[in-house]
């Protein structure tokens, strides 16, 4: 897949620069850009911030493995983070997330075969006082149980056609 | 005493209009007024301490910044938070962002910082859109960046940038947290030098929590004889207590330092689910070391009464377990969280944090023996304060404090080894493994 930015998201990063004292530090929002654009960071990705930044591709690989946040492979459309840190484990984090695998005949870490669905074990979303927790995307969904997650999913699930 | 310093109790507070109406961005008039010394002097009076975790004198820090303003001089606020049972920060991005960004433009300008960057955590994508929005207005008001210059009539103004991490604890780390702006791993560095000498890019920079920076505007508009008498002396204020766990009212509550924590889990958070008593409570995230459910009795939520009962403050979030936890579960996923976030530098953090995780694990299915509970300790002692930053005590006093201060039930889960004496010569001391069903054993 060729990776390319328009020139308006080029000028983005260009003016997201002059607020630091050095480019790279816009290392992050460039890869922040790629995943959105292309759902995951490959090394094309990879290849092609390491150009418009002038940083070495191993730097950049180094980025990327170090955040949790980018994924290194294509990940569902929908990808449901679920916080199993200690306070959502108190109110049942353990219990959803099995539900979702058994829902969803997937692990954490795996990917639906329909390609909607990830499911990943993270760490606490500072969101404890509303736990249990999960990211779906950019949102967060708090004060969970197993009811109102079977709801979310299948709202997400219609809203696919399925 | 109903004191409500940070998040006030009125509708839409968050809006720029709503804060003007109430008197904000009026405190950086007066601040200005003052010399940036005696501003840092004013802080250093009221004894702000970081909330951060540390609870590091705010004045204090800010004194160590060179006085040189001709050389770039930088300020970040730390909104990482990623300590597992934190979640106050968010408060402040969501309900009063106005007062953050006007404490930024005070504390900025005491300490000479011509930049500042709110650094927040890659997954809090909906609260970075609120922040980012407050300060599109204050600098659409004049408030922020060049138009401070005229706005206010001075010869100074400062930028301010919001930075988002991409999930990563250990950005939360000062040092750390300035790689990461740099565009490196987040790295800790070693200090010295302190950042105050040799911070962003080798700059003199000042790193302080949202919710510090969030009280100045109060210290300056009130006086630090007054912030200082609110709560305890040697910690005073108010701080953002968030409840989670096994309560029935989980939240963040604004209490003067000092609040028994008692009244902060019944009156406050509503008490137990099914009136079941306590067993533990972290009091301050996972990183400070918990104690009994039998200790919180009279004890007071300051940085030195926590002391006193061998914990600290941290950031003030309390995670309370009732009767019914299962400690070893709970010290596992913990030392799962450091193990995942350790940044790899040290040895001993790296290597030590997936030990003490498979001795755990090994505990929770039925396998540990009564040597691993000391080995967790002994790996324990070896992590802290042999490591570049604070992640490794942090690793290690959950499991040296939970072992100590639960043993029983630890000892409950490993297989006893008791020593039989058999009178014969050769094999004098036979070790004996006992499963781990509990077997009565008499003691002669
Ligand atoms: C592993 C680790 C994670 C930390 N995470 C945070 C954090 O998320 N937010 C924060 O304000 N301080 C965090 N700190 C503390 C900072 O290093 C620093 O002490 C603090 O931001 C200083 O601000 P203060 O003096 O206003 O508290 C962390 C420290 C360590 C060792
Ligand atoms: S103590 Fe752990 S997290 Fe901190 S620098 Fe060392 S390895 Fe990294
Ligand atoms: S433990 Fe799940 S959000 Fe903090």
């Amino acid at each position: 897949m060729e990776i390319r930015f328009t020139d308006e998201e080029l000028q983005k990063i260009e003016s997201l620069k002059t607020r630091y004292l050095k480019p790279d530090s816009v290392i992050l929002e460039v890869l922040y850009l790629i995943q959105e654009k292309y759902g995951f960071i490959s090394y094309e990705g990879i290849k092609y911030a390491s150009k418009i930044l002038d940083i070495s591709e191993e730097h950049v690989y180094g980025i990327v493995s170090f955040y949790s946040m980018f994924n290194t492979k294509p990940i569902g459309k929908y990808h449901l983070q679920v916080c199993t840190n200690v306070s959502c484990m108190l109110r049942g984090a353990y219990e959803l997330l099995h539900k979702l695998e058994d829902e969803l005949k997937i692990k954490a870490g795996e990917t639906t075969p329909d390609g909607l669905f990830t499911i990943s074990e993270v760490e606490c979303l500072g969101s404890c006082g509303t736990a249990p927790v999960i990211q779906i995307n950019k949102d967060y969904l708090e004060n969970l149980n197993e009811d109102k997650l079977m709801h979310v999913l299948n709202d997400l699930k219609k809203a696919y056609g399925n | 005493m109903e004191i409500k310093l940070l998040l006030k109790d009125i509708p839409d507070y968050h809006r720029i209009d709503v804060y003007k109406a109430h008197g904000g961005y009026e405190i950086i008039r007066k601040a200005l007024q003052m010399k940036p010394d005696d501003i840092i002097e004013e802080v250093k009076k009221s004894n702000l301490r970081g909330r951060g975790g540390a609870g590091f004198p705010t004045g204090l820090k800010w004194s160590f910044m060179p006085k040189d303003n001709s050389i770039p001089k930088f300020l970040c606020i730390n909104g990482d938070e990623s300590e597992p049972g934190s979640f106050k920060d968010r408060q402040i991005f969501e309900f009063n962002p106005h007062q953050l960004i006007e404490g930024i433009l005070i504390s900025a300008y005491a300490i000479g910082a011509q930049t500042c960057y709110i650094y927040i955590r890659g997954e809090y994508f909906r609260w970075i859109e609120l922040m980012q929005k407050a300060l599109d207005d204050a600098y659409a008001h004049g408030y922020v960046g060049e138009k401070f210059k005229e706005t206010f009539g001075v010869d100074f103004y400062t930028n301010i940038y919001i930075h988002r991490g991409a999930g990563a604890y250990i950005c939360g780390e000062e040092s750390a947290l300035m790689n990461s702006i740099e565009g490196k791993r987040g790295y800790p560095r070693v200090k010295p030098p302190f950042p105050a000498q040799n911070g962003l890019w080798g700059y003199p920079t000042t790193i302080n929590n949202v919710e510090t920076i969030a009280n100045i505007p109060i210290i300056i508009e009130k006086g630090g004889d007054w912030f200082r008498n609110i709560g305890e002396p040697k910690h005073p204020g108010t701080l953002l207590f968030g409840v989670s766990g096994h309560v029935n009212k989980p939240g963040v509550y604004e209490l003067p330092t000092g609040t028994l924590l008692t009244d902060i889990i019944y009156k406050y958070a509503g008490g137990i689910p099914g009136n079941k008593k306590i067993k533990c409570v972290i009091p301050g995230g996972t990183s400070v070391p918990p104690i009994r459910g039998d200790q919180i009795e009279g004890l007071k939520m300051d940085a030195e009464s926590l002391k006193e009962v061998g914990s600290a403050i941290g950031t003030g979030g309390i995670i309370v377990m009732d009767e019914d936890t299962d400690l070893v579960k709970v010290l596992a996923r913990i030392t799962k969280f450091y193990w995942h976030e350790s940044c790899g530098q040290c040895t001993p953090c790296r290597e030590g944090t997936g030990w003490m995780l498979k001795i755990l694990n090994r505990i929770l299915h039925g396998k540990g023996t009564s040597k691993d509970l000391d080995l967790l300790i002994d790996v324990a002692n070896n992590i802290e304060g042999h490591t570049i930053c604070a992640l490794g005590d942090a690793a290690a006093w959950p499991v040296k404090y939970m072992i100590e201060r639960f043993r029983d039930e630890f000892e409950q889960r490993v297989e006893r080894e008791i020593v039989i004496d058999i009178p014969n010569k050769v094999h004098s001391l036979r070790r004996t493994k006992i499963p781990l069903t509990p077997l009565k054993i008499s003691s002669n």
